[in-house]
């Protein structure tokens, strides 16, 4: 009898002990924001991040990367404040926030043209949109058939969890399937690895992604001018007016969103991005900034 | 108390304890599976089973046409494991040998360590050499643009294993009773020959049961896999392809899938028919062992 009681007293104090301890890390695990999603923007965001913490040093964020879809999801299961996405919501994924109760708002904070990348020794330098499209689709399947040499064409890409692989499926392939040949790699910095050792090599990579340490354009890597169609004036996606005016044909909005409206720190922290310094950073990564109707419209998702 | 109860007592509560610890490794053995199997089955709700099995497009995320087959994953996972152990089962036998009946006892102890430090270099590192290192060898060897194959795959899974092989032969050839290669040596075979049809012959069931755990390291690797074998998801044609495994395949798409998706339930599956095959060699690797030990006896 004793001994029981003994065990309930211990059990009694165990428990409270248990919830005294994740009560604590809830609170704190409230008050840090938490940012997850496209490995395209995870450096800018987390260059961002810690200008903002500089300024406010009592509100934390953390930044993690993991692909669109992981952000996206986090905001269906509650395990993120922000959710970085370098596509649009899918249909799937609203319905699935609107079962929980949620309703997106959707930041767009910086514009990315998508660069098309080959290795240094190919002589290719333009391809149409078509060209691209036809290529990952798994249509044409050698060099020569795009003014290059007899090779076949080895093509690489991102894995489906990516933003940047549902954008270039939705936005140059039409819609339809990559090839099952396509190499599918676990981030850009692979692809780019990838493109260096492969003469026959393709990928794709966000603008951010061609700048060396210093600022530069990466000189070992050769960035393929992109025209709409055979014969029309080609643009690099290093080339901001071109891609501002919508002549370069692979561009895209980056999301930041919210489940909600932003509580006061997290509405803090998107004001400072979409800002004048927080677009200071956006340029200085390689990304391109906002024009006023992306601002008008995130100036009235805040309220 | 009687100090021989007080005994008897403490006797039967260490064996509980010892039973109870035993029992652990079951239980968890129970309850994977059988979370595997809870969590896979709606998957088959809405994919019929022989398509799963035998269909070689998987394409969840497709905007075409959604489709759910493994065969290419299966064949994939085969291909890269057998080409592991092609390389490694010689070399790791070699090896066994060479430590256990050829090298001077200071070089030994200088290998042994080093085959073991082998063991611990971690996953990830071992798949950034297979991309830095091997990806241009490879290439530049077999005249392809690129060496993200299953052929790296098998190399680097082939390294992976080998500590393993190595360590379990040669414990299976220390084993056998010096009186067999004394007996062989004194009716006047050479080293050679005890080695090769005394010795081998007498430690093959542990020599076996060495390849099968090196099996098991390699079918269930899966970050240098992930890193080494470009992950393309067509149906491989040979060692010079890019393959997708089912591990790399469940470690790519979990992170990003939503949960309770017939997508979700379908990487279980995948898991599921991974754990079974698994558990197939293991249990091989067993009924050989039995059959050999008791023809021994």
């Amino acid at each position: 009898m004793r001994i029981g009681k003994a065990l309930g007293v211990g059990l009694v104090v165990a428990l409270v002990a248990v919830a005294a301890v994740t009560s604590v890390t809830a609170a704190q695990r409230s008050k840090m924001i938490q940012i997850k999603g496209s490995d395209t923007m995870v450096n800018m965001v987390q260059i961002l991040a810690e200008e903002f913490m500089a300024k406010n040093p009592n509100i934390p964020i953390a930044v993690l990367g993991g692909g669109s879809g992981t952000g996206v999801v986090g905001l269906i299961n509650k395990t993120c404040d922000i959710a970085n996405h370098s596509r649009e919501i899918k249909q799937s994924e609203y319905e699935q926030m609107a079962k929980g109760g949620i309703t997106p708002r959707e930041f767009i904070i910086a514009v990315d043209g998508l660069s098309v990348i080959v290795n240094t020794k190919n002589p290719v330098k333009t391809l149409t949109m078509a060209d691209v499209g036809a290529i990952y689709r798994g249509d044409i399947k050698n060099w020569k058939d795009v003014g290059g040499p007899d090779k076949a064409i080895s093509l690489y890409g991102r894995q489906s969890n990516s933003g940047t692989y549902v954008f270039m499926q939705e936005f140059v392939l039409g819609n339809k399937n990559y090839s099952p040949e396509m190499k599918e790699m676990n981030g850009t910095a692979q692809i780019i690895e990838g493109i260096l050792k492969d003469e026959a090599g393709i990928g794709y990579a966000g603008v951010g992604y061609l700048f060396d340490a210093s600022g530069k354009v990466r000189s070992d890597l050769k960035i393929v001018d992109i025209n709409k169609e055979k014969g029309a004036p080609a643009f690099s996606p290093l080339d901001k007016k071109a891609v501002d005016s919508g002549d370069y044909p692979i561009a895209r909005p980056l999301y930041q969103s919210t489940a909600g409206k932003p509580s006061p720190d997290v509405a803090k922290f998107l004001q400072f991005v979409t800002g004048p310094e927080g677009q200071k950073i956006v340029e200085k990564e390689g990304f391109f900034t906002i024009g006023p109707a992306h601002q008008a419209q995130n100036d009235k998702n805040l309220k | 108390m009687n100090p021989r109860i007080l005994r008897n007592l403490r006797e039967s509560a260490i064996r509980a304890f010892f039973f109870a610890n035993g029992v652990v490794a079951v239980i968890a053995l129970l309850g994977i599976f059988g979370i595997l199997l809870y969590t896979a089955f709606p998957a088959f709700r809405e994919i019929p089973i022989d398509e799963f099995l035998f269909k070689k497009n998987w394409d969840p995320t497709s905007p075409e046409k959604v489709e759910y087959g493994i065969l290419s994953q299966i064949v994939s996972t085969l291909l890269v494991t057998f080409g592991a152990l092609l390389l490694a089962v010689p070399i790791g036998v070699g090896v066994a040998a060479y430590l256990s009946d050829v090298a001077h006892w200071r070089v030994r102890e200088i290998i042994k360590p080093i085959v073991e430090i082998l063991a611990g270099i971690p996953s990830v590192v071992v798949g950034f050499l297979g991309i830095v290192l091997f990806s241009p060898v490879l290439a530049s060897l077999f005249g392809t643009s690129h060496g993200l194959n299953a052929l790296n795959g098998s190399v680097l899974l082939a390294i992976m294993a080998l500590p393993t092989i190595i360590s379990i032969s040669e414990d299976s050839l220390n084993a056998v009773p010096a009186a067999y290669s004394e007996a062989s040596l004194a009716l006047g075979a050479t080293r050679w020959q005890t080695l090769l049809r005394v010795k081998i012959p007498a430690a093959l069931s542990g020599i076996m049961a060495a390849c099968m755990l090196g099996m098991g390291r390699a079918i269930g690797e899966t970050m240098t896999v992930l890193m080494a074998t470009g992950n393309a998801r067509a149906f491989p044609t040979g060692l010079l392809q890019s393959v997708r495994t089912m591990t790399a395949n469940i470690a790519i798409e979990l992170g990003e899938v939503p949960y309770f998706t017939t997508h979700y339930y379908s990487l279980f599956a995948v898991g599921l028919v991974l754990f079974i095959m698994t558990f197939a060699v293991n249990l091989a690797a067993d009924v050989i062992l039995n059959k050999y030990q008791e023809r021994e006896q």
